[in-house]
């Protein structure tokens, strides 16, 4: 075992790349449950994002044309959710989970021929000499335009919630969908944007795993990190900032066993490999004292009547 | 002077029951119209159609002689036409100030609408400060609320939908003011009601509606109670008989109890003491939220208290559930019909299974007694009158009143020691309404300890022996409730003092 | 093999086609459609609905097949005609009962939660723990030989089972813990554990060094043979019929079921009616994690043999959509239990014989569920023509 070569600085680096594609997923369901819609399916529509980013970077050489598709795949794949829950009245908890069964088998269709490839290098650094300080440099700017585009996504949702009139209504609506209609405002119009918000943000996330992180193709790729991302927003009590303080906290949880993996600490490896997600179990057994943040329409199927 | 509103013709089906079928009115501005008619006499849907709720299949509606045909709540508030709900259409984690910025076309920000807010609540004599959550406040406050979200936008014609029926008698007072002080300004309102009385005092103008068409059109002030009583119901109706209530024996107790709300929103019931015995009725009055739900769930066993708090017959209730406690014979029927005193999908007798199990023997070492229990639905859908084809139907397909009456009567034919019932009357319409009111009455003569808990105080009164007030989660002392009237009433509830109370 | 659609240089690989195909025709058609509710469920529409899901899905799956560059109708007779019809029925008639029963065993006690609310979908986390101790519990014995050795394995996986399943089960008692997360994130868990026990405790010594436990099948005792040779019926099946009766019986002539029932129709309402919530949570995730460690325990101890890295094969998540497939009424749960046997089975002939893709079939079953859960709106709703209302 040799713990010295875990450099912490880089440690902390690649903590913050960890945890992007559990945030841009977070964040994307938190505004979907804050309209009132829970959506299971993150892991579905992380993985479907995986494999069209992935596929389309290959493709086109562009990792940013990747992320767009990415982005849309995942919006596309929530659209099938949107009309099972908004319009067929399905109930939300089966309809996610026919979403992430279906995104899985889906996303092992489409990358099938992709397996073992690598995808062209996403340009890193993109603040440049700022990257070479001592210390903050790799910790702060060092990282790629995803990591940032994350951090400003989490900050436009929380500015948009809090000070404008569409978070507003978007927050009235997931509060009490009732008194919603009743005012006029089209809940599923409002309710259908919001699911794919959190589809494309979802797709994100995925292909950032599977251009970035890992960086390949292999199928069922995300391994969870759907489902950590929905316990995340549970643990945030719907709030983003919380979501990124979360977002980091199991982000380094994950990289921190993968460098002790690497550093043959004396825990078998199956054993870190369990840990992020008992540390998620332990964090919901915490935090799931106090519901009373959880929007008031969560969960409830809308259905207009006379 | 020309009308602000002529409604011409309306008329709107749903499947199997024409709501409102060729409905003509006109209201001209700074008149007060009265929209009288029982449940399901196609008032909602009416206005559901003025504020574009709702789209008529037929007819017209013209606005300052102009056409108007609004398609969504936002195209009627722009016409100006505001709406205050009979349930409040509120968002309780959200505040007061951003609950009426959501009703607002164009809202100013924040920190203006507060002003506006602050000065119109003045203006009109509705105290309300912008800043507090409105899951907070109180029914009255939330109705402030509610009309202060449309007296921002100028409206021409102000729809009120019942709006009396969750106000103390000394918010009433405040309400009519505000009410004839927007008549005086030129604003037209549209009060829709079904309290005769309320509709004498404060409106010009009424028209009754009974199966959806207009049968009358009438000057209240001049018409008495009893006529639009008949016009609206069709019939002369029975008013409940009650034997003389030969009190018995303290039967179910409840000593300081103080349990916090298991909702968020919810109200706290802080020291409740009373007792009840056989035979007799005891009505808690009060307006809905001040613990009332909490205060059924306690004694139904769905809220747990701490030992001592209730007791059956010298009996501690404490850890004792309902369905244990209705073997016992301390029977309960909430307020909800959908959902807590009834599944909706089931049917019928899936319904009389959910309460009958343990009184009725329906059950055996777990074993259900399917035929023994239609036999039981079948009972109480004969005795109480509950109009539907059979047993076998789901519950959401009855009317409130039937399911209602099929409710009360699943409790009632158990013959229990103890009835507890939460509003049962609550949007039921008035043949049902007075069948219910003769079930608990006669359940109380032949010795059963009833505890009626509602709103309706004309209904405690005249049902109840003793009165007592859940306000804020705390009980006033029951009194006998011969002797006394509204202004003492209206003081038990907590109304303010010191405040001449209308005589409504 | 022949190059399909997402082959990288055709240069249409970015097609999410699936939904490229369904989404916009299904959004179309909501501007003709609006929904009026039933009085009542319609009793006709919920028994329709199932073969109407099915029936579109073989409509929409040849759709996908063709697209792959395979003859739709050759891949949906390959699937669902060769495996009872075929030429080698005989041998893939049996496999009809050995894939059906775990799943169909897994399915029921999913059922019985679902109903109520309360949605445990860890139970392939619970199959493998299940596995695990059947596994382990025989393995403890070898090389004894004693007929008590396979009663205590079945007991073992099923103390197995329900024990992985009532860690989310008392979290959401104690702490109101969402058990959706916790079973699922239990699964991954167990996959860990899995592949521990493969490579560490349950390692066949004699196995060269390769993962993977000693085989079963060749240790009688503990082996899960056929009960009658050639029919493909182990102990896991009778277990799954014995379930399924248990079940049938329990949601309709008992006061357990019914508060089942009345739980996830009005919790209100049940709470009111005496159900106590905590308890019946503990019910249904016990029973639900004891069927699919039973699951595990007789794939294990039968048709697998081993406890390896790859044992699971998500059985688990598949009896999720025989659930509903069979709309959570036991005998409806048989019937789509065989059902999803067959396209397995008939996929993999696919696989074998057109080149299907295996992933080709997991989109299949996940479309099956899609179609059903957006035809289930018919049973409380009518649907009519015309331009929607106001709002």
């Amino acid at each position: 075992m040799d713990l010295s070569a875990i450099n912490p600085i880089l440690l902390v680096a690649a903590m913050i790349a960890a945890a992007t594609p559990i945030l841009l997923a977070a964040i994307g369901e938190l505004v979907v449950e804050r309209a009132g819609v829970l959506n299971l399916g993150v892991e579905g529509m992380m993985i479907t994002g995986a494999v069209c980013g992935f596929i389309i970077t290959v493709n086109t050489g562009s990792p940013t044309v990747g992320f767009i598709a990415a982005a849309i795949g995942g919006a596309v794949l929530s659209l099938l959710f949107a009309f099972l829950t908004q319009v067929a009245l399905a109930n939300q908890v089966a309809s996610g989970l026919a979403l992430t069964l279906f995104g899985l088998g889906l996303s092992a269709l489409m990358g099938q021929s992709y397996v073992g490839i690598k995808p062209p290098r996403t340009e890193s650094t993109p603040l440049g000499s700022l990257a070479d300080i001592p210390v903050i440099g790799p910790i702060v700017f060092g990282h790629d335009l995803i990591v940032y585009l994350g951090l400003a996504i989490v900050a436009a949702t929380w500015a948009t919630l809090k000070f404008t009139r569409a978070g507003l209504v978007l927050r009235a609506v997931g509060e009490n969908h009732d008194a919603a209609h009743a005012l006029g405002y089209k809940v599923k119009r409002i309710r259908t944007l919001a699911i794919m918000f959190g589809g494309a943000c979802a797709g994100l996330g995925g292909a950032y795993i599977s251009l970035i992180r890992v960086p390949q193709w292999t199928e069922g790729m995300t391994a969870g990190v759907g489902w950590i991302a929905l316990a995340l927003v549970v643990f945030a009590s719907w709030k983003p900032w919380r979501v990124l303080l979360g977002a980091y906290l199991f982000g380094g949880i994950t990289q921190l066993q993968l460098n002790l993996q690497g550093a043959g600490v004396a825990i078998p490896v199956e054993y870190l490999a369990m840990s992020p997600y008992i540390v998620t179990i332990i964090v919901l057994v915490i935090l799931s004292a106090d519901k009373s943040r959880a929007p008031g329409s969560l969960g409830r199927t809308f259905h207009a009547s006379g | 002077m020309t009308d602000l509103l002529a409604l011409r013709g309306l008329t709107k089906a749903y499947p199997g029951v024409i709501a409102n079928d060729d409905v003509s009115l006109s209201i001209a501005p700074g008149e007060i119209h009265a929209l009288l008619g029982e449940n399901g006499a196609g008032k909602s849907t009416l206005v559901k159609m003025i504020y574009g709720l709702v789209k008529p299949d037929a007819g017209k509606m013209e606005m300052n002689g102009a056409g108007f045909a609004p398609t969504d709540p936002r195209a009627a508030r722009a016409a100006g036409v505001g709406m205050v709900f009979q349930h409040f259409s509120l968002f309780d984690a959200l505040s007061v100030a951003e609950n009426i910025a959501l009703g607002m076309e164009t809202p100013p920000p924040m920190r203006t609408l507060a002003a506006r807010i602050e000065e119109v609540s003045q203006t009109y004599g509705l105290p309300l400060s912008p800043d507090r959550t409105v899951g907070d406040l109180s029914a009255g406050e939330r109705q402030r609320v509610e009309i202060i979200r449309c007296l921002l936008q100028d409206p021409k014609l102000l729809i009120m939908d019942e709006p009396t029926s969750v106000l103390t008698p000394q918010e009433v007072d405040i309400l009519f003011k505000t009410l004839r002080k927007l008549s005086a300004e030129g604003t037209a309102i549209l009060y829709i009601s079904h309290k005769l009385e309320e509709i004498r005092a404060l409106c010009d103008t009424a028209t009754i509606l009974r199966g959806g068409k207009v049968v009358g059109d009438c000057v209240p002030r001049d018409t008495s109670a009893r006529e639009m009583a008949e016009l609206m119901v069709g019939s002369t109706l029975a008013t409940p008989k009650s034997a003389a209530h030969a009190t018995g024996e303290v039967i179910l107790s409840v000593t300081n109890l103080s349990v916090a709300s298991p909702s968020a929103f919810g109200m706290a019931l802080k020291d409740i003491s009373f007792a009840v015995q056989a035979g007799e009725v005891l009505g808690i009055g009060g307006v809905a939220g001040n613990g009332q739900d909490e205060l059924l769930a306690v004694l139904s066993g769905e809220l747990p208290s701490a030992p001592g708090m209730v007791t059956f017959e010298g009996r501690d209730l404490a850890g004792i559930g309902p369905e244990a406690r209705r073997g016992l014979g301390v029977l309960s029927a909430p307020e909800e019909r959908l959902g807590h005193a009834a599944a909706p999908n089931m049917s019928l007798t899936e319904n009389a299974m959910l309460t009958g199990a343990a009184r009725e023997g329906l059950s055996a070492r777990g074993l259900l007694n399917w035929p023994k229990t239609r036999a039981f639905a079948t009972r109480i859908i004969s005795e109480f009158d509950v109009r539907t084809p059979g047993p076998e139907n789901a519950a959401r397909s009855l009317s409130g009143g039937n399911l209602q009456k099929f409710v009360i009567g699943r409790e009632v034919l158990q013959k229990p020691e103890v009835l507890v019932v939460n509003q049962p009357t609550w949007g039921v319409d008035a043949a049902a309404a007075a069948a219910i009111r003769q079930a608990l009455l006669d359940l109380a003569a032949g010795g059963t300890a009833v505890v009626v808990i509602s709103q309706d105080l004309d209904e405690l009164m005249e049902i109840s022996d003793r009165f007592a007030a859940l306000n804020e989660g705390r009980l006033s002392d029951p009194r006998p409730t011969q002797g006394l009237d509204v202004e003492q009433i209206g003081l038990m509830l907590g109304g303010a003092h010191g405040i001449e109370v209308a005589h409504v | 093999m022949s190059r399909n659609l997402f082959d990288k240089q055709s240069g249409a690989g970015a097609n999410p086609l699936g939904m490229a195909v369904l989404s916009p025709a299904l959004w179309l058609a909501l501007l003709f459609v609006q929904l009026e509710k039933r009085p009542q469920p319609s009793k006709a529409m919920a028994y329709a609905t199932p073969v109407l899901a099915v029936v579109l899905t073989m409509i929409f799956g040849g759709v996908l097949f063709a697209v792959l560059g395979k003859d739709p109708l050759q891949a949906i007779t390959t699937i669902f005609w060769e495996p009872i019809f075929g030429e080698f029925a005989f041998f893939y008639r049996p496999q009809l009962l050995i894939k059906g029963a775990p799943l169909v065993l897994i399915a029921i006690g999913l059922a019985l939660g679902f109903k109520a609310g309360i949605w445990n979908i860890g139970a392939e986390g619970q199959y493998i723990v299940g596995a695990i101790c059947g596994a382990g519990a025989g393995l403890a014995f070898y090389p004894a030989e004693s007929v008590l050795i396979f009663p205590l394995m079945v007991l073992a996986g099923a103390l197995g089972g329900w024990a992985w399943a009532m860690i989310p089960g008392l979290l959401k008692v104690k702490f109101g813990t969402n058990e959706i997360l916790v079973s699922l994130m239990l699964v991954y868990v167990a996959e860990q554990l899995l592949a521990s026990m493969s490579l560490g405790l349950l390692k066949n010594p004699e196995g060269f060094g390769f993962p993977g436990s000693r085989n079963l099948q060749q240790y009688p005792s503990a082996h899960n043979a056929e009960i009658i040779t050639g029919t493909g019926m182990h102990w896991g099946v009778v277990a799954a019929l014995i379930a399924v009766i248990f079940a049938y019986v329990l949601l309709t002539r008992h006061s357990l079921g019914f508060a089942i029932r009345v739980t996830g129709e009005a919790p209100r309402a049940a709470k009111f009616g005496g159900v106590n919530p905590g308890r019946l949570v503990l019910f249904c995730l016990g029973i639900s994690g004891l069927l699919a460690g039973l699951a595990g325990m007789f794939e294990v101890s039968g048709p697998s043999g081993q406890i390896s890295i790859d044992f699971n094969v998500g059985y688990g998540f598949t009896a999720i959509i025989v659930a509903f497939l069979g709309r959570l009424n036991p005998l409806g749960i048989v019937a789509a239990g065989l059902l999803m046997a067959l396209t397995y089975i008939g996929g993999d002939i696919a696989q074998s014989q057109l080149g299907l893709p295996a992933a080709a079939i997991q989109v299949f079953q996940g479309m099956l569920l899609f179609f059903l859960l957006a035809l289930d709106v018919l049973t409380n709703y009518r649907v009519r023509f015309g331009k929607g209302e106001t709002a």
